[in-house]
């Protein structure tokens, strides 16, 4: 069978140059791994057996900041890994996305006070923020496609 | 249960150390310069094997002397725990180590040094131990602030965002 | 934030070896984004070749500055916060909290609300030693497991979810009894859990009890000796297995553990493998305290009648004036604790779980601390770690079960 059986019946495909790297860059997200606090037990679950998070190209968690698109911050950020934090969002190629999981990360949540910092935003650009104390692996699933639809919107020349 | 009646009574003799009973929790309050011969005679004589907690309170700016710093410890035949309480005077205050008598006050010492700025002599490795290094002040004392950041109403939120970290872009 | 000090190298010099001062060993860093150390745990490794001369572990990546913060906090919401230190225990520290303050206010516990508690915090016990078996297989090469796992630990938050309305952070447990009482499809839900739970044990152990790689890499790793383990004051499963028959429920009942039939299961190695079998030998004994507990629980209210700190059911406050009063106050004010102080300590999955609670006559707590057995448990990481390979530090710390939410509080 050659490449004429092959191509032969699919017809032709015209998309934008845009449209088709969006696309690649939202099925191939790959996560950081890199949990914090109680929300980092909600994203294990969301990857594990019962939500499965590879159904939408996530299943791949790196544990190198160098391998990885998205940061998902999991649980509270202390002052005393907020430098730490920064330092791995750098240490990141472009593109990379951020995702504040959970009320410590976005906001400070319960704790207000001296050793947290009250949201993460003060630290790293977001993209999308997850409410939630801790939020369901639903909610993160659903944080994961909002940013992926907001990707999916990204113009040539916001690009990174 | 075993009667601990006669372990305190034979501290009171030696140390001349004051007994507590409250809500069936035995306290003994004892002066900082003999704290390790008490822990010592609690160890060897008494059968308080394991040390379960450090800690400290401050009473700024009600009492003085200021801080306590608060031992629990366990007697595993009589299954009791029994507290010792110590007084220290002035701000910056010094106790000596308990690291001789139970190896594991070692981390509870540098906690209580992190968060009340107590001095353990005599302590080999006396660091901060949670708060960054050049962390400034003893966040658990009284009057360290809580340091929260105010929270935003409708009324007032541009007036707060003047004086807020700005998110980063 | 602070400017940063510069941290003189002398400061340090105590914590290594003169070898490493002439660069005869490697010093290196582990964390704290790693992803063996459970969280943000940072070590610091001295290494000669593979093997570790000294672990320096430096924790704080998680201060939440809980203590403090619940100083300023009435009771009730003070509670809010324990949830969040172990985060894999967060019924357990709900329970030692009420521990202390039913201690310290001589508040009483209706038999059937101490009779759910069990229940729940033997779940929570399996739950989250259901995710420390999961990760610390991954940790050690054995990938299938988490998912197996999680799919049972799923089961249990949907437990908690189904009478608390959340899945982790609950705080169904309240000073005085429960938040309210479980629904009627809990028993099932529990019974169903309880029938399937011990044939889901021995598929996890087929996978690894017999697994040649596992056994290799976790049998005679990080032996904690029994004088060790006395004199480092250690707790829990990492105490049983070095066979010190130490636990809480039993030396110290409390919540009327007394009435329950179970044992505590201890090894005599106290290396890696001892602690993994001690934590799925004790995941059997919770499913029996579940079992008993359910069978034994009475009926009748899950809530102290003492108004004074538990707020009145909904139904009375349309009715009664007082209890409309009882329940305004109760929120806004809170309710007022006898000056005092007190210690109280239930067993957590990771060992002692210790409140000390000093209250000065108001409505929040004066001081309190939280006596967590993670903390103590990391402070035997140099003891164990040195002379074992970089390789081997992964399963130490997996099967010391740190939780750094507890450790760093």
């Amino acid at each position: 069978m050659g490449i004429e059986q092959k191509t032969g019946n699919m017809g032709v495909v015209t998309t934008t140059l845009e449209q088709v790297v969006n696309w690649s860059r939202t099925n191939s997200m790959w996560p950081m791994l890199f949990g914090l606090a109680c929300c980092a037990i909600e994203m294990m679950a969301a990857q594990a057996a019962n939500y499965d998070m590879s159904r939408f190209g996530m299943e791949l968690m790196r544990a190198s900041p160098r391998q990885s698109d998205l940061m998902i911050v999991a649980g509270r950020v202390s002052r005393k890994m907020a430098p730490v934090l920064r330092q791995l969002y750098d240490q990141m190629p472009d593109p990379k996305w951020v995702i504040a999981m959970g009320d410590c990360a976005s906001c400070g949540g319960v704790f207000n006070n001296y050793a947290i910092v009250q949201g993460v935003d003060e630290i790293v650009p977001v993209d999308v923020y997850v409410s939630g104390c801790p939020p369901r692996p639903e909610a993160l699933i659903h944080g994961i496609m909002t940013l992926h639809e907001k990707v999916k919107q990204e113009k040539l020349n916001q690009w990174k | 249960m075993m009667d601990l009646q006669p372990a305190l009574n034979a501290m009171q003799e030696r140390f001349g150390v004051r007994s507590q009973t409250y809500r069936g929790e035995i306290s003994l309050h004892v002066a900082p310069n003999r704290i390790i011969p008490v822990a010592q005679a609690l160890r060897d004589d008494f059968g308080f094997d394991r040390l379960a907690d450090l800690t400290a309170v401050d009473y700024w700016p009600q009492e003085k002397p200021r801080f306590h710093v608060v031992v629990q410890l366990y007697h595993t035949e009589a299954r009791q725990y029994l507290r010792l309480r110590t007084a220290l005077e002035g701000n910056a205050p010094g106790l000596p180590t308990l690291t001789g008598v139970f190896l594991n006050a070692n981390w509870y010492e540098r906690e209580v040094w992190d968060m009340f700025g107590i001095r353990f002599e005599g302590h080999l490795d006396l660091r901060r131990i949670i708060m960054p290094a050049d962390w400034e002040g003893h966040p658990l004392r009284k009057d360290y602030p809580l340091g929260y950041e105010e929270v935003q109403f409708t009324f007032n939120y541009d007036e707060i965002l003047t004086r807020k970290p700005q998110p980063m872009e | 934030m602070t400017e940063t000090r510069n941290i003189e190298i002398s400061e340090l010099r105590h914590l290594v070896s003169e070898r490493a001062l002439e660069g005869e060993t490697m010093l290196l860093n582990m964390g704290p984004q790693h992803p063996a150390t459970h969280g943000v745990l940072r070590l610091m490794l001295e290494l000669d070749g593979e093997e570790v001369v000294n672990c320096i572990p430096d924790i704080g990546f998680l201060h939440t500055g809980v203590e403090k913060d619940m100083e300023s906090k009435i009771y009730q919401k003070a509670e809010v916060m324990t949830d969040r230190l172990d985060y894999l225990n967060p019924i357990g520290n709900n329970l030692v909290f009420c521990l202390a303050v039913e201690k310290l206010a001589d508040l009483d516990v209706p038999a059937r609300a101490q009779g759910i508690r069990v229940i729940l915090a033997e779940l929570t016990r399996l739950s989250s030693h259901l995710l420390w078996l999961g990760t610390s297989g991954l940790d050690v090469g054995a990938m299938s497991l988490f998912l197996y796992t999680m799919r049972e630990r799923e089961i249990i938050q949907d437990i908690f979810e189904l009478c608390s309305g959340q899945r982790m952070m609950t705080t169904y447990v309240r000073p005085g009894g429960l938040w309210r009482d479980i629904p009627v499809e809990f028993e099932g839900a529990v019974r169903s859990f309880i029938e399937i739970m011990p044939r889901r044990i021995e598929e996890y152990e087929s996978l690894l009890n017999e697994n040649p790689i596992f056994l290799e890499r976790t049998a005679g790793i990080g032996v904690l000796t029994y004088e060790n383990a006395l004199r480092w004051g250690a707790t829990g499963p990492i105490a049983r297995a070095s066979g010190v028959a130490l636990d809480i429920r039993k030396a110290m009942p409390y919540m009327g553990y007394e009435q329950y039939d179970f044992d505590i299961p201890t090894r005599a190695e106290g290396d890696v493998l001892a602690r993994y079998l001690v934590r799925v030998a004790e995941m059997r004994e919770s499913l029996k305290i579940i079992r008993q507990a359910l069978d034994k629980l009475p009926y009748g209210p899950v809530n102290s009648n003492n108004r004074k700190y538990v707020p009145p059911p909904r139904s009375e406050i349309g009715v009664s004036m007082e209890a409309l009063i009882h329940h305004f106050k109760l929120w806004t004010e809170g309710f007022t604790i006898p000056k005092g102080a007190i210690y109280a300590a239930a067993e957590s999955p990771r060992g002692e779980l210790g409140v000390y609670l000093e209250s000065d006559g108001g409505s929040k707590p004066y001081r309190i601390h939280y006596r967590t057995p993670s903390f103590a448990a990391l402070q035997l990481m140099p003891l164990l770690a040195k002379g074992h390979f970089v390789a081997d530090l992964v399963a130490i710390i997996a099967s010391i079960d740190i939780v750094l939410g507890d450790t760093d509080r």
